[in-house]
């Protein structure tokens, strides 16, 4: 399969003190990668493109690395996790489904024993749409506290043959989280969910 | 600290390539904004004092965290910009107070020198709004390989009553600059122009 062509990275990092309410005792913070690369598929109908997905692997690690670093550098207060793409207007959407693996691949692996499915979106679109990617607890899908979502998006990305990548990961709940619910505390941990 | 801060969002641009061009080192770009309560929404104030003196405390901690996120020391910073939204119960006036009386000078303390004027935008308008940063070299302002411009938009800010502050740090101009001009070596560095 073709080589990654990585065009140019953003990392964004939200530090969120409170919402109108008591300000937090450590304010959440939510972070991002993004990874601009060319789309190998664009313009044509590619049959077989899976191949594509371990190539991206490498790179899904290096974004994973980038958002703990920029979150302090401790693997250990990631409590939450999503990840996106957006297509440029001359691939597919399936081109975006190939960042499941590798996207979900790379966070797991620095996250130790991640149970939970990585929540994710995707669309096409072009330079400047934004994707709010969705997020949930790492351990167990059901978490109340912790289901949030983090817009992302680049003004010149993507072309119509580039592929906007996203990686998002959080240190905790909502700022404010008081909807009920199964608790992070309550975690059993056996199979993802609750 | 006199301003009450909702949160803080910082963003790190690296450009590896351009049109098929590697970008060699990639130019990088950082923005860091802050989502501040607004003293005076919904109401006319003579007196803008209290802003001049949040802009003074952004301007440190703003140049700081964009000079963090860049992982420079603030003297190797190359070129900066600032910038301001303000929510719709308040006044561009109230931008203007921030931005130009004592914004500057914690943020030419942090990058050592700055001779050239700060390049700034100012709005008005609801969350989401798109800020364009305008950039210069922070030593002469006709360096024209910086000419440039850094979007930062968070999509729950500014609220009615609050003001997104950004200032934006580089280490860097555009990628592949060749359109002539003043370049950084020919700085003289005395009148903040040339």
């Amino acid at each position: 399969m073709p080589e990654v062509q990585l065009r140019k990275r953003v990392i964004v990092v939200e530090e969120i003190f409170h919402e109108g309410g008591p300000a937090a005792a450590v304010p959440l913070r939510r972070a991002a990668a993004l990874a601009v690369i060319h789309n190998p598929f664009a313009g044509k109908y590619v049959p077989e493109i899976s191949g594509f997905m371990e190539d991206l692997n490498p790179l899904g690690l290096e974004m994973a690395k980038a958002i703990v670093a920029a979150l302090g550098g401790d693997a250990k207060i990631v409590e939450g996790y999503g990840k996106g793409a957006i297509v440029g207007q001359a691939g597919e959407l399936e081109h975006g489904a190939l960042w499941h693996v590798p996207g979900g691949y790379a966070m797991r692996e620095l996250l130790g024993n991640a149970k939970a499915i990585v929540a994710s979106t995707k669309k096409v679109g072009g330079p400047g749409t934004r994707l709010d990617v969705p997020i949930t607890h790492i351990n167990a899908s059901y978490v109340r506290s912790h289901f949030d979502s983090m817009e992302v998006g680049i003004a010149d990305a993507p072309k119509a043959d580039e592929i906007l990548l996203a990686l998002v990961m959080t240190s905790g709940p909502r700022v404010h989280a008081r909807v009920g619910g199964l608790k992070a505390s309550e975690i059993k941990g056996q199979d993802g969910l609750r | 600290m006199k301003t009450k801060i909702r949160k803080i969002v910082t963003l790190v641009e690296e450009t590896r390539a351009e049109m098929g061009q590697q970008v060699n080192p990639p130019t990088r770009r950082a923005a860091a904004a802050a989502v501040i309560e607004n003293p005076f929404a919904g109401k006319y104030v003579e007196d803008l004092t209290e802003l001049m003196e949040i802009g003074e405390e952004l301007g440190a901690l703003l140049t700081e965290r964009a000079v963090a996120a860049l992982g420079i020391p603030g003297a190797s910073a190359e070129s900066y910009g600032k910038a301001a939204a303000v929510g719709e119960n308040g006044e561009l006036e109230h931008a203007a107070a921030i931005l130009h009386p004592k914004l500057g000078t914690p943020v030419r303390k942090a990058l050592g020198k700055g001779a050239a004027l700060i390049p700034s935008s100012k709005k008005r308008g609801g969350p989401g709004i798109t800020l364009d940063i305008p950039l210069g070299h922070k030593d002469a302002a006709f360096v024209r390989s910086h000419f440039d411009g850094m979007e930062i938009r968070v999509n729950d800010a500014p609220r009615a009553n609050e003001i997104l502050v950004a200032i934006a740090v580089t280490d860097s101009g555009r990628p592949l600059p060749r359109v002539g001009g003043l370049t950084k070596d020919q700085i003289k560095g005395e009148d903040g122009l040339r």
